[in-house]
């Protein structure tokens, strides 16, 4: 299968890693968190409070607010507008993020 | 910094683009503060730097015009016309008696606060896409169409293998092709229109060869990498636990119903949906600019009717890229003008007006070719999520609007918290009302994007600022 990195002849700079759930995932550098995790085959990261469904990106520029994670222990991050940087703590984000069972 | 009026743009698109050159052209100062982490808009997206792409343009429609529009930027830049302050998020335009104030956040975070003084102020922020809710809208893998394009041309990453791009409206088919080019499955094109809805609109198509050119290289495009193109068609439902496995899909009949009996199931994992799209209007309404319809209201120059206030693109009504680099110039020749106490000068600026005008009247048309099956509510489901932030049902909505008798927007939100939520009801505006029945409105927000407590109380709104720019955490610089 083509990608799209091959499409537009990217030469990225050199990779870093970032943990999603403590999973070791490889992130290219100029990736939003959403684009880093899509790119690993992700496409859930938090949890909705009502019913526990799944939910990762929807309108991918910001607006809707359903790609919400936690980065580095801090919750209600929009994962399409953050850029990924080595060594981040990613995980998912259960309800509103502020009931502690995730560091 | 150089003396002579200054000129905030919000929103580095097409529309914001073109009036930023424009204008510095002629003498303006520019600061042009957009989210993106380059320029370029939705249309002209382009991956970060760091990417390396080599070629952007194999993403892209119209590369040429964007080189033109990247090189006037940079060469502004250098000569210090126009700053560029990316991954600015403009929150609040506060006007003052003496010009204006754009607030905006910055930062991973967006904590910290920047403001940029100036003496008129553009907006063209575009818009967000319109999706209406089906059952099993909300499962992971369902995106919507312009997101999994943005995400595409911006972080160059596909949601997955195997894509169904539904909906309707002219974004389809750019989003289809883009997703084929990049390698995904696309397995079909659904679109609610159908060729008998054009058909009444002939003349007026036919005035625009440029635009049909466009629509027939899409659908070239389209043949070439064997996407089947579903027209008249609807998704009735997408299916999946913890992500999008397949969607069924369904003939519409003559009134726009789901036609029983010709369901079909087709396996994928991405659903990228649309149905057509909104202009962002928080920042004019906080302005205290009137709306026309769902748009920003202006006069022939593109002129607000609050004084110092421009807007152009997409914030004024839907129309594309082209319409709103014609709009964002009309509205960069008219402010430098204005703020010389001149009137816009001839020539360039009559030719800008009637591509205006013949495309406004081509999106008129589209805009009634293109639209929702009529009958869209009865396939949502009672248990279909319809405020997917707040969680809310369709069937309280229907019970609010019906046996407890709410007959706008506001009440049916008040009573089920629809719209309620961290999208403040961008998500969900118009499916509410149309599950309830009644008129659908922009919703009055105080703030373009949600501000930290802190932010707010540092923020002192009357205070007249000496300098254009001022950073309250850190040095402000110009970046691109
Ligand atoms: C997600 C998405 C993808 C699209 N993809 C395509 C496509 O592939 N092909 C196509 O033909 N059309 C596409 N469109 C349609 C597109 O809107 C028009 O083609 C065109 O880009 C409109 O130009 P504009 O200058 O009016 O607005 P835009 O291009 O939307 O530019 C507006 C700019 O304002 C910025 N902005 C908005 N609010 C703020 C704020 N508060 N603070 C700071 N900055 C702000 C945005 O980041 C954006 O860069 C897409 C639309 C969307 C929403
Ligand atoms: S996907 Fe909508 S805000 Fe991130």
């Amino acid at each position: 299968m083509r990608s799209p990195l091959e499409l537009v002849g990217a030469r990225p700079g050199p990779a870093f890693t970032v943990t999603f759930d403590d999973r070791e995932i490889t992130v290219l550098p100029g990736q939003t968190i959403a684009a880093a995790l899509w790119a690993a085959g992700i496409t859930s990261w938090r949890t909705t409070r009502g019913s526990g469904e799944p939910r990762g990106v929807f309108c991918g520029i910001g607006v809707c607010f359903d790609c919400l994670v936690t980065v580095n222990g801090r919750a209600n991050q929009r994962a399409c507008l953050v850029w990924a940087e080595a060594g981040d703590v990613i995980r998912t984000q259960e309800g509103t993020g502020h009931r502690g069972h995730h560091g | 910094m150089a003396e002579g009026p200054h000129l905030a743009v919000v929103g580095a698109g097409p529309a914001g683009l073109a009036a930023a050159l424009a204008a510095a052209a002629r003498g303006v100062r520019v600061t042009l503060v957009d989210s993106a982490a380059e320029a370029g808009g939705q249309f002209y997206r382009q991956p970060a730097a760091a990417l390396g792409a080599r070629r952007p343009q194999a993403l892209h429609h119209q590369w040429r015009t964007w080189e033109r529009l990247r090189d006037g930027l940079t060469a502004h830049v250098a000569r210090g016309r126009i700053t560029h302050l990316s991954d600015h998020h403009v929150w609040f335009v506060e006007g003052q008696s003496d010009g204006f104030t754009v607030h905006a956040l910055r930062g991973p975070e967006q904590e910290q606060s920047v403001a940029v003084r100036a003496d008129a102020v553009l907006l063209a922020t575009g818009g967000y896409e319109k999706v209406l809710p089906f059952p099993g809208w909300t499962l992971p893998g369902v995106v919507t169409a312009g997101g999994a394009q943005a995400m595409l041309k911006g972080g160059l990453v596909l949601p997955g293998r195997t894509a169904v791009v539904a909906g309707t409206g002219p974004l389809l088919m750019p989003v289809a092709v883009g997703l084929a080019a990049a390698g995904a499955g696309v397995a079909a094109l659904v679109e609610s229109a159908g060729a008998r809805d054009f058909a009444g609109h002939a003349r007026t198509l036919a005035a625009h060869p440029a635009k049909l050119a466009e629509g027939a290289r899409y659908a070239a495009e389209l043949a070439r990498h064997r996407v089947r193109i579903k027209a008249h068609h609807t998704v009735v439902a997408a299916h999946g636990s913890n992500r999008v496995e397949a969607v069924t899909v369904a003939a519409l009949d003559g009134d726009g119903r789901v036609w029983p009996g010709t369901e079909r199931r087709i396996a994928c994992d991405t659903l990228a949906v649309g149905h057509g799209m909104l202009p962002h209007t928080d920042l004019a309404e906080a302005l205290g600019c009137r709306l026309d319809g769902p748009g920003v209201a202006v006069d022939d120059e593109q002129r607000t009717d609050v004084p110092g206030v421009w807007a152009a693109g997409e914030t004024t009504g839907i129309g594309g890229a082209v319409l709103s680099l014609a709009e964002g110039r009309i509205a960069g020749l008219s402010i430098a003008a204005r703020l010389n106490s001149r009137t816009p000068e001839a020539g360039s600026y009559e030719a800008a007006v009637k591509a205006r005008t013949g495309l406004r009247e081509f999106f008129a048309v589209l805009d009634t070719v293109y639209a929702p099956p009529a009958h869209w509510t009865e396939q949502v489901a009672d248990d279909t999520v319809v405020c997917r932030c707040e969680e809310v049902p369709a069937s309280a909505i229907r019970e609010a609007a019906g046996e407890l008798g709410a007959g706008d927007v506001r009440t049916v939100k008040l009573l089920t918290r629809a719209g309620m939520g961290w999208c403040q009801g961008r998500m969900c505006g118009p499916a509410v009302a149309g599950l309830a029945g009644c008129e659908f409105q922009p919703s009055r927000r105080p703030f373009a994007r949600p501000v930290p407590l802190g932010v707010l109380a540092g923020t002192d709104f009357d205070r007249h600022h000496t300098d254009s720019t001022d950073s309250t955490d850190s040095t402000e610089e110009g970046s691109s």
